[in-house]
């Protein structure tokens, strides 16, 4: 077991693009991080460095205290369980457990002690004398599973595990997976486009884009303050309405094409005329009550009725091919007819606002969280 | 999975009919043929024929030429097939380290195939040419007179280098193809589980390899024992008596040089069965340890 350090890293394929672009972590012994993107944006790569399977272009991973830039990917003591599992398909269960042991050395007995207990473990015990094609996809998963088991390596590599099964298999694997990694307590790092997954699984989470790491902290932390509006968009789902404003009047109030909202009335006042992306999460709003004032109206163009909840789609009025779109999660319950009007409220405080051009976070919510929180501690 | 069926319709056998008359013209009728002349004893001047029963089987196996042949063709065979795979995939192996990634070489590498049979027959012709010969020249450097042709031993070091010569872009390009049908992902795996590239060749890549490294065996073993025809009659075309020649090259020398038809068609019948035998024996041992996955 042990922490990783990944300094500044920098990988460039061919001439001048980066894959991953100055990314700097620090993972504790034993924590789980999981490294969420859209596809593309290089969680791959920064995994397989960390692997050995590529070379670090710039900077300096270590494991433990050691360096391993120029480390043979056999002797970093890692594991790695790879998206289409990567089976020796010529070796039994057992000799694709065993292969890893076999080649340091590692006396028989121990061997045979080490595949026997993650058999049991992860209850393949009556598949060991199966080859690879005989098994389905979950119990090849799992099959991968216990070859990275068997190592008790310092560090769990996971590149999309769990991407080649079905949605339930998926939702099972993912507890096992945290279980597992819970009971071992080895420091793993774990590669998905699956936001779920990365929610769920996550002590810490890198939302990536573009080679970038745009945020690391907490699931929550990432879901309730997100650093800027691609990872506001990407975290949740549905996604954060993201909606393009311009701040106007006295500073607090924002327009919105042609209606104006006033989100934001404990904030200090912005400079009249900047342009910035006004951030409102579907569940964050609900539909007014009969006295009560509304801070929009909703043109109800679509209904996603999903049992629980039912997403209402539609733009802001005054409506038209000119207001922003947006969606609301409301209870299962409510009826809608398209082309109502839907007076809504969004909760006080859960409102975010990014810079119109950078994206980056304006930390106002700060501003409107405080009263409150002295107001508490006050009482 | 739902047969199609054709009921008692002729339509299926319309459909095979080409294949069957091509296979029966030119497979079973001289097949068939051959064994029936392999019982006669032919007039060398076309005066009839006389029923000997096994006479033609009991001269050709007791005949120490014969037996000297089939030993030549059995090492030909041999050294043949075994230099145009090892040599073959030791370049695959290289090829491929060097093509990982690189998809555009992979389309430019085909035309070793396209390319070279023939080219690469020339060539290998030409190297041991007497007198422009580049192998000849380098082998005088060491001292070594090497005359194809005429030396016995020479001919038969160079019908086998240029039978290997020229087998190896075709086993090169099976080679190629199937390393990198293996998944990159399972080679990963294997560097992390194993530091040693030789190790891991022998243990992951080899066993991977070995659906392609079979069939290529079969390939091989046929082209030695058969197709080597022509690169024989090339090499030894003035003097056959003093060379090597393989046994389907006797054939022909007996048959129509030495208008020995009775002989020469008893060998055939034995080539067949010889051909017959490997093949089962392929079948049955060889690709039960094979591992397809
Ligand atoms: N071997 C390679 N050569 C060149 N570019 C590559 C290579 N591998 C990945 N890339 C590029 O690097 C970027 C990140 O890839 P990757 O890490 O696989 O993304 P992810 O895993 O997040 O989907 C992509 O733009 C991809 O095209
Ligand atoms: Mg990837």
């Amino acid at each position: 077991m042990a922490q990783v350090h990944i300094e500044r890293v920098s990988k460039i394929y061919s001439g001048t693009q980066r894959a991953v672009n100055d990314i700097s972590i620090d993972i504790p012994d034993g924590e789980f991080v999981v490294l969420v993107g859209p596809s593309g944006c290089g969680k791959s790569t920064l995994l397989r460095m960390v692997a050995g399977l590529e070379s670090i272009t710039e900077g300096k991973v270590s494991i433990g205290d050691r360096v391993v830039n120029g480390v043979d990917p056999a002797e970093r003591d890692i594991a790695m369980v790879f998206q289409n599992y990567a089976l020796y398909p010529h070796m039994k269960v057992y000799d694709n457990m065993a292969y890893g042991l076999r080649n340091r050395g590692m006396p028989k007995a121990e061997i045979d002690r080490r595949v026997r207990e993650a058999a049991k473990t992860l209850e393949l015990e009556h598949l060991l004398e199966r080859r690879p094609r005989e098994l389905s996809g979950g119990q090849r998963q799992r099959v991968a599973m216990g070859r990275a088991i068997v190592r008790s390596p310092k560090v769990f590599l996971f590149d999309e595990p769990l991407s080649n099964l079905d949605a339930k298999l998926r939702g099972q694997m993912r507890v096992e997976i945290r279980n597992l990694q819970k009971r071992f307590g080895v420091t793993s790092i774990y590669v998905t486009h699956d936001q779920v997954e990365a929610m769920t699984l996550a002590d810490t989470l890198v939302v990536m884009n573009n080679g970038v790491a745009e945020q690391i902290g907490s699931p929550l932390d990432v879901y309730e303050r997100p650093a800027s509006a691609f990872v506001a968009g990407f975290i949740g789902a549905p996604a954060m309405n993201l909606i393009e404003a311009v701040v106007e009047g006295d500073g607090r109030a924002l327009a919105v094409g042609a209606s104006r909202l006033a989100p934001f009335s404990h904030s200090p006042a912005l400079e009249p005329g900047r342009p910035v992306t006004l951030g409102i999460r579907p569940e964050h709003l609900r539909r007014a009550h009969a006295n009560e004032k509304a801070d929009m109206d909703l043109v109800v163009s679509a209904a996603e009725i999903l049992g629980a909840d039912t997403l209402a789609h539609g733009r802001i009025a005054p409506g038209g091919t000119g207001a922003a779109p947006l969606i609301v999660r409301l209870p299962g319950n409510v009826r809608l007819e398209t082309g109502a009007r839907l007076p809504l409220v969004l909760e006080p405080g859960a409102a975010h606002l990014f810079d119109g051009e950078t994206g980056r976070r304006i930390d106002l919510a700060e501003a409107a969280v405080a009263p409150q929180q002295a107001a508490m501690a006050r009482a | 999975m739902n047969k199609v069926r054709f009921g008692h319709s002729v339509i299926p056998y319309l459909f095979l009919l080409p294949q069957i008359l091509i296979v029966a013209v030119f497979f079973y009728l001289p097949a068939g043929e051959a064994v029936r002349s392999s019982f006669y004893l032919e007039d060398p001047f076309g005066f009839g024929s006389t029923f000997v029963g096994l006479d033609n089987y009991r001269d050709v196996l007791s005949n120490a030429e014969y037996r000297r042949v089939a030993i030549f063709t059995v090492w030909f065979t041999v050294l043949v097939a075994f230099f145009a795979l090892a040599i073959a995939l030791v370049l695959a192996v290289k090829a491929d380290a060097v093509l990982r990634g690189a998809k555009s070489y992979r389309t430019l590498l085909m035309w070793v195939y396209a390319i070279a049979p023939p080219v690469a027959g020339l060539l290998g012709i030409m190297l041991f040419d007497q007198h422009v010969g580049p192998i000849v020249k380098m082998a005088s450097w060491f001292g070594w007179n090497l005359r194809v042709g005429v030396n016995y031993h020479d001919t038969a070091f160079a019908m086998i280098v240029t039978a290997v010569w020229l087998q190896i872009a075709v086993n090169f390009i099976f080679f190629l193809s199937g390393l990198q049908s293996i998944p990159r992902s399972v080679r990963e795996a294997a560097r992390i589980d194993c530091r040693s590239g030789f190790r891991r060749f022998w243990t992951v890549t080899f066993p991977l390899l070995t659906p392609t490294a079979f069939f290529l065996v079969v390939i091989n073993i046929t082209y030695a024992l058969f197709d080597t025809f022509g690169l024989i009659d090339l090499m030894t075309k003035n003097e056959p008596g003093n060379n090597p020649v393989t046994l389907v090259y006797k054939v022909f020398l007996d048959g129509f040089r030495g208008n020995d038809l009775g002989g020469s068609s008893a060998q055939s019948v034995i080539l067949m069965a010889v051909v017959f035998v490997l093949t089962i024996v392929q079948f049955r041992f060889i690709e039960r340890r094979v591992h397809y996955s």
